[in-house]
């Protein structure tokens, strides 16, 4: 046991070992984006599906809550472990070129970190507003349902009816698939699981994948906004 | 051709550098970019300065001496190609050329444009041996080796070791340099027995030594004039992850 965990340290203090960890829990949370986006689309399906789907999360308190702190601790990992390594890289480049001159590196490659930051402002801002439901009455009896439900098609109605609350929803959803576009693919060059065979296919994978996840997500406030869904 | 130059200037590693203009003339199309900085140099020295330092051995590609990042690209624009092999004709009359080291913080900088690039000796050395049969001298070709393999290994095998992958890192990364010298030991049998030891230790000397993090955005791949591809990384990085599940469990 104090040997695997020796090997653990060994491993997170190299620096391929950090990148493992930022990808393996990279690749969690895009698992997680898939699955909350097929859940949230039920929305489409009208208040019943929509509703008897988050009381039937809600019916497995253990699983649910298992699902939040795991997801909880490969955010937080995610974030530390990159943290550490900008730091690291800043020292080892030591001092800038005069003259600045980028080859082939992507947009969104240069910028994780920055896209990475307001994406945690936007996690956490999401999470006060549906989960822990602070400074608005979506707990109050307004939002319970005729079975006796949480009203979440409601909340939903009334969340993204505030238009800036839907812009800043749907600007983080574009800046989560930038993060994505390079996050997808640098998952599978970091994990070893690539060759040059199947860079394109899983390049595009990455683009694609990206891609429905906006358009999925943001396909809820915007049809909110323009009262397609009541 | 005419051109004016912005080169780095530092007396040696202690001291604060900074970007000095000189405006040359007559410079022929055909020289190579180290003919020309010859050439400036020659002015400098007749004119009683101080000529720019800056590496350079076979002048034909091979030996990853010389180096200089080039209007911010380590070797200059061209793919495949180091310095020595870069010509003016490939500048316009009338250019403004910036010329710095190849700028990483394990590759401190000696003077002027020459930098001290011993840490990928150290990496090398951590590599260790590989074992061979002494004794009476080996068959040639006993030991079969798949075409696929050889080829694989030769590619990886053609790093010269200049250290430009690092120099166009914005995170100084040296993982294209160790990827390719771990993938030409280890694809061959005569590598395979040292196989584990070697990632594990080339891995733990490369940080060591104070090389940043790749962030997968292939600058290395653009400016290796090897051609080294980013491929070798994630092999590396398969390598390395099996290489401590391996130590763990073992």
């Amino acid at each position: 046991m104090n040997l695997t965990a020796n090997s653990f340290i060994k491993f997170y203090s190299s620096s391929i070992g950090k990148k493992v960890i930022v990808a393996i829990t990279g690749l969690a949370l895009i698992g997680f984006l898939l699955g909350h986006m097929v859940g949230n689309l039920k929305i489409f399906a009208g208040p019943e599906k929509i509703n008897s789907y988050a009381a039937w999360l809600h019916s497995m308190p253990l699983v649910l809550w298992g699902a939040r702190i795991g997801l909880l601790a490969c955010f937080f990992m995610h974030i530390f472990t990159t943290v550490m390594l900008v730091i690291q890289n800043r020292r080892s480049k030591g001092s800038r070129y005069v003259y600045q001159h980028t080859n082939k590196a992507s947009g969104a490659s240069r910028t994780m970190i920055w896209s990475g930051i307001i994406i945690i402002c936007f996690v956490i801002y999401h999470i006060l507003h549906f989960t822990v439901r602070f400074a608005n009455d979506y707990d109050s009896s307004a939002y319970i349902d005729t079975m006796g439900r949480h009203d979440v098609y409601k909340m939903l109605i009334d969340g993204f009816s505030w238009l800036p609350a839907s812009l800043f929803y749907i600007f983080s959803m574009a800046l989560l698939c930038w993060h994505l576009s390079h996050g997808f693919s640098s998952v599978f060059q970091t994990l070893g699981l690539r060759t040059d065979k199947t860079w394109g296919l899983i390049k595009a994978s990455g683009y694609a994948y990206s891609l429905i996840i906006f358009i999925g997500n943001c396909s809820i406030p915007v049809s909110i906004l323009a009262g397609w869904l009541t | 051709m005419n051109l004016t130059l912005k080169v780095w200037r530092q007396k040696d590693s202690d001291s604060k550098g900074k970007m000095e203009t000189y405006v040359v003339s007559d410079i022929p199309e055909e020289a190579s970019f180290l003919e020309m900085l010859d050439i400036v140099n020659n002015q400098l020295i007749e004119s009683g300065g101080d000529p720019i330092t800056f590496d350079h051995d076979c002048r034909e590609g091979i030996c990853g001496s010389c180096s200089l990042t080039i209007n911010g690209v380590p070797h200059g624009k061209g793919k495949g190609i180091t310095t020595c092999q870069l010509h003016m004709r490939k500048f316009s009359d009338g250019e403004t050329i910036y010329i710095e080291p190849f700028r990483a913080k394990p590759f401190p900088i000696l003077k002027d444009l020459m930098v001290d690039r011993s840490s990928f000796d150290r990496v090398i050395e951590s590599g260790g041996y590989v074992s061979v049969r002494t004794g009476s001298a080996v068959d040639a070709n006993s030991m079969p080796i798949e075409k696929d393999d050889a080829d694989t290994a030769f590619d990886a095998a053609t790093c010269i070791g200049c250290g430009a992958c690092v120099a166009s890192c914005k995170n100084a990364s040296a993982m294209l340099f160790v990827s390719a010298k771990v993938k030409h030991l280890n694809s061959l049998p005569q590598g395979a027995p040292e196989k584990t030891k070697r990632v594990v230790n080339m891995v733990n000397q490369m940080d060591k030594e104070g090389f940043g993090n790749c962030t997968n955005q292939y600058e290395c791949e653009a400016v290796c004039p090897k051609s080294i591809k980013a491929e070798f990384i994630s092999d590396l990085n398969r390598q390395y992850g099996t290489a401590i599940v391996k130590d763990a469990i073992s």
